[in-house]
């Protein structure tokens, strides 16, 4: 992948440069490695998902539907929907940061199944290819929600292609969190117990518990959607007796707790981050690992709040109601502890941190205003509003691609061995924070004051504040589109990054960057506690070779 | 450390044909039960009949019953999400009719 | 894939993969592995079942009613099947832990010739319904009043026999590649993971015919 280099370390290559050519790329079984096959997908994916959001934001600009049609209009925000979901924020930190780190933080050459990891980067690129060619042909306009029966009976669009893709691709996930879940149970380093596990590990393990056994249920949805549609099997027709409603009882087990899968590794992320940059250990690591469980759990009875106004029953979403306030609580947990981390912490403000901070405050935001939705009295009428646009924005883009972004440039020295330009990185930072908030902090107050979601034009009285979010937006595609530029410029001319270039606790980060393929000249053992920063400094090691990866910690009192 | 199996011994074959007869005759039960007017209690009995198959099935061909403690956490997680699903979604579906409201 | 400067430690049986430390954490993985992906199957189905109990609850007589056209005889014989098929995939399991390769293919092969049986009964009731217009669709055709909620039946009759089908067809073809493996004398009473946790597989799709025959066969069958 890159040129021959000097060999900066001693005789070990590491997994960049252990084997050359397409081939051992594409029939690798090395997790770091098919984490880079996620991160260029994923990448590819984003964009265009982007490209979608930027028509949508340019239709928004005038009040009249002028750009495009409303049909075309409803193919741009349903193919945003689809890609930003299900080949962005599902896979994204999970198959990228979660594949490369977990066997580290472990102690681990590799994941449990290592083929299983490959197939289902092959099955995610299938089902990938199977959804942009339904985009191609004939597009998709049910919303990323396919409700029926207009999904079955009515949309002239490709909906079986894009089914077949969606089904294809719940697959993916649902290998990775098997993958997860038995490599976290039955290969951690000797020495390494459930509580001296880093926070990613925990939050990493509930995301799985969530794909494996959420995901399944939206595949058999989306396959009786499909058989609908091809056969007219009708299951979801309500001229056969069927009822629309069970459609969505089925997608919504499955997509409420998905928005858990796509923030929970972006907490456990946060977690190693805010340690990491107040030197300190986490305030309340039990109530943190645990919080992840009961978010995963707790995330499983909460589903029929995103069908209040369905025609559910109202005794039902009463049951609904409670129990969405009951799942705000371990999140708040985490919040408290992450801030009380920081209190008497040595806070510096690197990249990563400002990411940190952008997050706890983002999602804290996005957080609070779901607990307006879970009551159903203020549901009802900013349902199917820009309140809600609003809302899920605040916590996938304020909080889960922060934390990811976050994520990678906190790790990048370690999967690139080069360290990225610091200044920029902080400026794009803060683009993207000025930008995020300025496109959709006005959407509150547009959903607020009644504007619907999934609609071309609106009235006049809404532009001004349509325009501030179209502004926000294309300040936010520059803040996506510079750390593209200085990562890439960095693994060919950023500077050499010596195995812990941050001084921070956790196995990763006592073997090379980039490290061997098999992690680590010998299994480590562990006889310490978790980011335990306040006992004697971690010593940062320099750009070594294997005899010294393991290194020494010394146990807390 | 010997292999004979994660359980560190093989199910005697005893167990495997009693297990087998039970669960023919329990097939020619439910068929039979199925025949005979019990009202409600008709589905009671046939589910019964299945959730006990099932769990012969489960504890001795599948080998749970020597298992460890994970494996049987993980299949009773298995069941009781399912058990969610269902639940959650029939409290909709069951208390539609509470309401009064001219319709289902 | 290794690393050559890394020593390449005699690692043993020539079943454990490099990155496992013994053969025991290795099936210990294997072991939960294919318990998790068979929790994903009872939600998959499961997701299936959620649809055939709403609907049963809001339409018993239309749902009695349809399920009278299913042939108890050739379901239960099915049934049967299944079971008989079950025994010979734990007798399977048992040969290949005590080190027995000839009763392991043979038992191996039982089951597959009962899982065949099972689909070639499965496809001549299939065929009855067809020529009954009993599949949905345009042409269904349904005697009698409940039509619609009728087909409502049908449609989930099929969809999960359908689904059930297909699982048994993959099965099948796992069996064959246990039969391939066994005959190259790959198990022992050391290792014979595979055979173990195919045979939890098979028994799965075992169970969940447990639970769809008496719920579309057996409903309403008395008077």
């Amino acid at each position: 992948m890159s040129a021959v280099p000097v060999p900066r370390a001693a005789e070990v290559p590491d997994y960049l440069n252990a084997r050359y050519g397409v081939k051992s790329w594409l029939l690798t079984r090395d997790h770091k490695r098919i984490a880079l096959l996620y991160l260029a997908s994923v990448t590819v994916f984003f964009f265009l998902g982007g490209a979608f959001a930027v028509l949508i934001r340019l239709e928004l600009v005038t009040p009249a539907g002028d750009l495009v049609q409303s049909e075309t209009y409803n193919k741009l925000f349903t193919m945003h929907g689809v890609i930003m979901i299900f080949f962005f924020l599902i896979p994204s930190i999970p198959a990228v940061l979660g594949n490369f780190l977990v066997p580290l933080m472990i102690g681990a050459k590799d994941l449990a199944f290592p083929r299983l990891n490959l197939l289902s980067w092959y099955i995610f690129v299938a089902g990938g290819i199977f959804t942009l060619w339904s985009v191609v042909h004939g597009g998709l306009d049910t919303g990323w929600t396919f409700y029926t029966p207009y999904s079955t009976t009515y949309s002239n669009t490709a909906v079986i292609t894009a089914g077949i893709g969606i089904f294809v691709t719940g697959f993916s996930s649902i290998l990775t969190g098997l993958n997860f879940i038995v490599t976290i149970h039955r290969m951690r380093a000797p020495g390494l117990t459930w509580f001296r596990l880093p926070l990613f590990i925990w939050s990493h393990y509930a995301t799985s518990l969530i794909m494996v056994l959420g995901t399944p249920v939206l595949a058999i949805t989306v396959l009786l959607l499909v058989a609908e549609r091809a056969f007219r099997l009708g299951i979801f027709d309500p001229a056969l007796g069927g009822d629309p409603v069970l459609f969505q009882h089925l997608f919504w087990f499955y997509s409420h707790p998905a928005v858990y899968i796509m923030i929970l590794p972006a907490m456990g992320v946060i977690s190693e981050l805010v340690t990491a940059f107040s030197r300190k250990n986490i305030f309340g690591y039990r109530f943190v690992a645990y919080a992840s469980v009961g978010i995963a759990v707790l995330g499983f009875f909460v589903w029929g709040h995103h069908m209040f106004v369905s025609g559910q029953s109202v005794y039902a979403g009463m049951i609904f109601s409670i129990l969405s306030f009951l799942v705000a609580v371990p999140s708040a947990v985490k919040v408290f502890n992450w801030t009380a981390t920081l209190y008497k912490g040595s806070v510096s403000f690197q990249t990563p941190m400002l990411y940190t901070f952008g997050f706890i405050g983002l999602f804290t935001i996005g957080g609070l205003t779901g607990l307006f939705l879970a009551s159903m009295g203020l549901d009802v009428h900013v349902h199917d509003t820009y309140f809600i646009v609003a809302h899920f924005h605040y916590i996938m883009v304020g909080g889960a691609i922060m934390g990811y972004l976050g994520g990678i440039h906190y790790w990048w020295p370690k999967i690139s061995g080069k360290m990225y330009p610091e200044g920029l990185a902080r400026f794009a930072a803060l683009i993207l924070f000025v930008g995020f908030n300025l496109t959709f902090f006005p959407q509150f107050i547009l959903g607020y004051l009644g504007m619907p979601r999934r609609y071309h034009a609106y009235p006049d009285e809404f532009q001004v504040l349509n325009v501030m979010s179209s502004a926000g937006a294309s300040i936010l595609g520059v803040g996506y589109l510079i750390p593209m530029f200085y990562l890439a410029w960095s693994m060919r001319y950023g500077k050499d990054a010596p195995a812990n270039p941050w001084g921070a606790t956790g196995l990763e980060w006592r073997t090379p960057s980039p490290p061997p393929t098999e992690n680590f000249a010998e299994t480590p053992v562990v006889t310490w506690e978790p980011y335990h920063y306040s006992d004697a400094p971690v010593e940062v090691k320099g750009g070594g070779g294997s005899s010294d990866a393991t290194g020494e910690a010394p146990a807390r009192a | 450390m010997a292999e004979a199996g994660i359980h560190g011994h093989t199910v005697p074959l005893r167990v495997y044909f009693g297990v087998f007869g039970a669960l023919m005759v329990l097939t020619a039960v439910t068929v039979a039960v199925a025949f005979m007017d019990l009202g409600p209690w008709n589905t009671i009995v046939a589910m019964g009949i299945a959730v006990t198959k099932a769990t012969l099935v489960i504890l001795f061909f599948m080998h749970v019953r020597y298992s460890d403690r994970l494996t049987r956490i993980v299949v009773a997680a298995g069941f009781f999400w399912f058990a969610i699903l269902v639940v959650l979604t029939l409290s909709d579906f069951l208390s539609r009719p509470w309401l009064g409201v001219p319709g289902r | 894939m290794h690393s050559p400067a890394v020593a390449e430690r005699p690692h043993g049986h020539p079943a454990l993969a490099h990155h496992f430390e013994s053969l025991a954490q290795q099936k210990q993985a294997s072991s939960l592995g294919m318990w998790v992906f068979l929790v994903t199957e009872i939600l998959f189905f499961g997701g299936a079942f959620l649809a055939y109990i709403v609907y049963r609850s809001a339409y018993p007589e239309a749902f009695a009613g349809a399920s009278h056209h299913l042939d108890v005889t050739l379901g239960a014989i099915n049934t049967a099947v299944l079971i008989v098929s079950s025994l010979t995939m734990a007798l399977a399991v048992h040969a290949a832990q005590t080190g027995r390769r000839r009763g392991t293919i043979g038992f191996l092969l039982a089951t597959m010739v009962l899982g065949a049986a099972f689909l070639v009964i499965k496809a001549v009731e299939y065929g009855h319904k067809f020529e009954d217009g009993l599949l949905p669709g345009p042409h269904f055709s349904y005697p009698g009043g409940g039509a619609r909620q009728a087909e409502l039946f049908f449609s989930i009759y099929f969809a999960m026999t359908g689904l059930h089908a297909l699982h048994m067809i993959v099965g099948l073809g796992l069996l064959a590649t246990l039969v391939w493996l066994a005959a190259r004398g790959r198990f022992s009473p050391g290792y014979n993971t595979p055979v173990e946790m195919i045979g939890l597989y098979w028994h799965f799709v075992d169970i969940v015919w447990i639970f769809l025959f008496p719920l579309l066969y057996l409903i309403g069958r008395h008077g």
